[in-house]
């Protein structure tokens, strides 16, 4: 057996693999199976049907943001239309569900791969186009893809959207909150690690080295564009992925939430979390989607107490200012992320008590 | 032949919309490079502010207009010195972000102290300026319209041209690292050309509450279609600016009167793509040239 791994204190990585482990030390690694216990094993059971659907709805956006970071974070493409692409692999699943009747497990990964193709077509100004003019051509695509799912009456059914069946995994039924955590966890996991994974390989390398300079890259040998291409097709995949699982859970589906609130809430969720993170697109995703529905309690609340004042109009829209107040605080004073800010935590109880 | 000429008419007014909503984002994006989100909710405050002074406090219309218009323009320093600085350098995402963050505040703000109803403004334009033209009429608010907007138009072009404020922003859009040298003050500019915008956009909001009625929703997404707008006519181009507006306010017009009106709301987006494909830097844009 070899010897345990712990912090040194310093950087006195001697190999390349061993700048590219996934876990510094070993007590890293213990604690990862011990959080993948805890998940799996305790939380379903110790949370009831209210808590147990936010963390449901927290990993399905989870795997969207992963592929959203992928793409903002450490390709360096900003792209305005996630939402969108959620949605594609949503109505994707919903028809293949409904007008083809697919089975569960192959209608999940087709809509992925259906999202990743039209992900791949609205990437496509990216051949000519960065920065902001790629990020307008990308809000393009959102108001293009809403459009064409309300108006593509024969396919998506409009505004009235698409009902569902229940899925069933080898004759399971997945209507049940605590089943659907599971196939939801389970994806979340293998998407997460092939996330963490895809930014060790040469892919993922050849992603960063765009962001960080196009032209260096270029000159290093790298096909900048189809890498870009790539990189919007892995990050539509992964939206359209999520999206599939968000219709099998909803049930029915209308193009309503697929608006540009959604894109724009996905990208606050990477920003927060921290760009070019894995962990802190989880992070990002479980602060927004536990602020928004804490806001919404809130206003709730203080709709019961006041409803004499008229209230119910009046203090709703206080939700999204708090919103956008987050945003802008966490841009201006931790632009790096709660992943910063973990990070921080981590490393100053890294030596205790010794700590320099 | 009627029908034709109503919507030309419809879609010349629209396009002056655009074209002067157009302009408050170019003035921002020459001097800063920043791209403006909350452009849409800028417009709206300037228009709120304009309706609280006129109807609420019943000032009179010169001096609730000149007031609005200061008001705007102090939220503008205000923004800059407070959001945009701290920003200055980093990345663009974050910026485009942050504006984004702005945009929700202040309509999460506007809708919590307005409501989400349409606002309308006394009437105190004069009947003298509504135009017959055989049977096509314009009504008097579009006269009106045009005739601040043309005033406008020219105090910005002198300003731009020929006073020393102007042509230090001119010069910090063209070589910040230069125009730093030579002691221009950037981070002033910066400000000056944040409250300068800022104050446009009021006036293109008071404009448009003038037309359509003042509602939180439609005017934030009127800032939306600014992005077609200036797509198509360079981003950091005033001329361009109006001329695109003026086109893709008929192609609206036009798109929703001959051939669907769901199309009509997509149609500048669809316009956008393509020009963003064919030729990035819109009809007047400066070109960069970058070979890789």
């Amino acid at each position: 057996m070899r010897k345990l791994q712990f912090h040194p204190c310093g950087n006195f990585n001697e190999t390349y693999e061993r700048e590219l482990t996934i876990f510094e030390t070993d007590f890293g690694r213990l604690s990862m199976l011990i959080g993948i216990f805890l998940l799996f094993a305790v939380i379903p059971f110790i949370t009831n049907e209210y808590i147990l659907y936010i963390i449901n709805i927290i990993g399905i956006y989870a795997i969207a943001a992963i592929g959203l970071n992928l793409l903002i974070g450490y390709t360096g493409q900003i792209s305005l239309g996630h939402g969108a692409f959620f949605g594609v692999g949503a109505y994707a699943a919903a028809i293949l569900a409904t007008k083809a009747s697919c089975p569960f497990l192959i209608a999940v990964p087709a809509a992925g791969l259906i999202t990743a193709l039209v992900g791949m077509i609205f990437g496509l100004p990216s051949a000519r186009l960065k920065h902001l003019y790629l990020c307008i051509a990308t809000l393009a695509g959102q108001f293009i893809i809403e459009y064409v799912l309300v108006q593509w009456e024969s396919l998506t059914e409009g505004a009235e959207g698409i009902s569902i069946p229940t899925a069933t995994i080898f004759g399971i039924d997945l209507g049940n909150d605590r089943v659907f955590f599971y196939v939801i966890f389970i994806c979340f996991a293998i998407m997460a690690w092939m996330a963490v994974n895809l930014i060790r390989t040469r892919y993922g390398r050849a992603f960063i080295a765009i962001r960080d300079n196009d032209q260096a890259a270029e000159g290093m040998g790298i096909p900048v564009f189809p890498y870009k291409l790539l990189s919007f097709a892995i990050s539509s995949f992964y939206a359209g992925f999520a999206g599939a699982l968000f219709a099998y859970y909803m049930i029915s589906i209308t193009p309503e939430p697929f608006n540009l609130w959604l894109s724009i809430e996905y990208i606050a969720m990477i920003i927060i979390g921290g760009l070019g993170s894995i962990p802190g697109s989880v992070f990002g995703t479980i602060f927004i989607v536990t602020l928004s529905e804490i806001l919404s309690h809130i206003t709730e609340y203080l709709m019961n107490i006041s409803p004499s004042m008229g209230g119910a109009i009046t203090i709703a829209p206080l939700r999204e200012f708090v919103f956008g107040l987050a945003i802008i605080l966490f841009i201006i004073f931790e632009p790096k992320g709660l992943a910063e800010v973990w990070r921080i935590v981590r490393s100053s109880f890294r030596l205790w008590p010794f700590s320099y | 032949m009627e029908f034709f000429f109503q919507i030309l008419i419809n879609g010349l007014s629209l396009g002056f919309l655009y074209a002067l909503a157009a302009l408050g984002f170019v003035m921002i994006f020459k001097s800063s490079s920043v791209l403006n989100f909350a452009h849409g909710e800028l417009m709206a405050i300037g228009a709120f502010l304009f309706l609280v002074l006129s109807a609420w406090a019943k000032l009179p219309i010169w001096l609730a207009f000149f007031l609005a218009l200061a008001g705007s323009f102090s939220l503008g320093f205000i923004i800059e010195r407070f959001f945009l600085r701290p920003l200055i350098g980093e990345a663009l995402i974050e910026v485009i972000m942050l504006t984004v963050g702005l945009a929700i505040m202040f309509k999460g703000l506007m809708l919590f102290v307005f409501g989400g109803d349409i606002h309308s403004y006394p009437e105190f334009l004069p009947q003298a300026l509504t135009l017959h033209w055989g049977a096509v009429e314009v009504p008097g608010v579009n006269v009106a319209t045009f005739i601040v907007g043309l005033v406008f138009l020219g105090l910005f072009g002198f300003f731009f041209k020929y006073s020393s404020q102007g042509i230090y922003m001119r010069s910090v859009a063209d070589n910040q690292p230069a125009a730093m040298a030579l002691g221009v003050h950037v981070r002033r500019v910066f400000a000056m050309s944040w409250a300068i915008a800022a104050l446009v956009c009021a006036m293109s909001g008071i404009v448009i509450g003038i037309i359509n009625g003042i509602n939180v929703h439609e005017v934030s997404a009127i800032g939306l279609k600014v992005f077609p707008v200036v797509i198509l006519g360079g981003l950091d181009s005033i001329g361009g600016a109006i001329l695109g507006g003026l086109i893709i306010g008929l192609l609206e017009t036009f798109t929703g009167g001959y051939i669907s009106t769901g199309l009509r709301e997509v149609v500048p987006y669809i316009v956008l793509i393509i020009i963003l494909m064919i030729k990035p830097y819109g009809l007047f844009g400066l070109v960069e040239i970058e070979r890789v």
